[in-house]
């Protein structure tokens, strides 16, 4: 078999890139994708974890947190909608409301 | 080398697809083309779910973040024009980027650090790859899921419930 650490660096490879992509792009909906790849990758972690010590809780972890991706997925686009009727636009640093 | 050779070839094969995928989904100036990358992505590791021997979520992949998670984002993308995103420039850098960009490359490091030091830790379970085989994964996340994880099932039916009253409240047109 294929060794664990292999499928936990890869793994850990897009979750980094998920995470430059958060900081450095400016477009809400961009952001919200990354944070998707971050949560599948994740995904691969647990897995990979679940496979290799024999056991199913990883993998009904992954599941539920599917559910609550595609929950948040549902509200956060709703948001998105409503704050391109309000902005004009969705950039992250022109939504500055609350910005002391 | 352990494991067969097809096994090591779909691994890479789809490891460095996902990757650049993920590489294109940051990169791309038009959130279209990240989104379809970002589909490329997810079938990827679907297939790495797959050689990792649990069916269902590699299915339940395709299906929820494939189907139905970015069918929403091309939706949302469409609605909301994305023309003025083209023209300027992408990323404007800043003393707050580079720094953002440092400490994600530590995390990075600290992942592989922790990966390095230390064989898998934790208990191991009941669920041998032969007594998947003989009851089969899927069933076997079916029996679980209504037996020993029933009252998080049912929590995962409400959450859902929950989103779909909430989209459906915020995007609803002013009164």
């Amino acid at each position: 078999m294929i060794p664990p650490a292999l499928y936990l660096a890869l793994s850990a490879v897009i979750f980094t890139i998920g995470v430059i992509g958060v900081l450095l792009r400016r477009d809400a909906i961009v952001i919200f994708m990354c944070i998707e790849m971050m949560l599948s990758a994740v995904g691969i972690t647990l897995i990979a974890a679940s496979r290799y010590l024999h056991s199913m809780d990883g993998v009904i972890f992954v599941f539920l947190a599917m559910t609550v991706a595609a929950a948040e997925a549902a509200v956060g686009l709703a948001i998105f909608v409503l704050l391109h009727r309000i902005y004009k636009g969705v950039k992250v640093d022109e939504i500055n409301l609350m910005k002391w | 080398m352990e494991g067969s050779l097809f096994q090591w070839i779909v691994f890479f094969a789809m490891a460095f697809l996902a990757i650049f995928c993920a590489l294109m989904v940051v990169t791309r100036r038009n959130p279209i083309h990240s989104a379809v990358f970002l589909i490329v992505n997810f079938f990827a590791i679907a297939v790495i779910y797959l050689l990792l021997g649990s069916q269902f979520i590699a299915i339940a992949q395709v299906m929820v973040y494939a189907g139905a998670i970015m069918m929403l984002v091309v939706f949302t993308i469409m609605l909301i024009s994305v023309e003025e995103a083209r023209r300027v420039p992408m990323v404007r850098l800043s003393a707050g980027k580079v720094f953002g960009v440092i400490l994600a490359i530590l995390l990075f490091v600290e992942l592989l650090y922790g990966l390095m030091v230390k064989a898998l830790p934790g208990k191991v379970g009941p669920f041998t790859p032969e007594r998947l085989q003989a009851v089969g994964p899927v069933r076997t996340v079916g029996g679980l899921l209504m037996s020993k994880y029933l009252l998080a099932f049912e929590l995962a039916s409400v959450v859902l419930l929950i989103g779909i009253i909430g989209a459906v409240i915020l995007a609803k047109k002013e009164r």
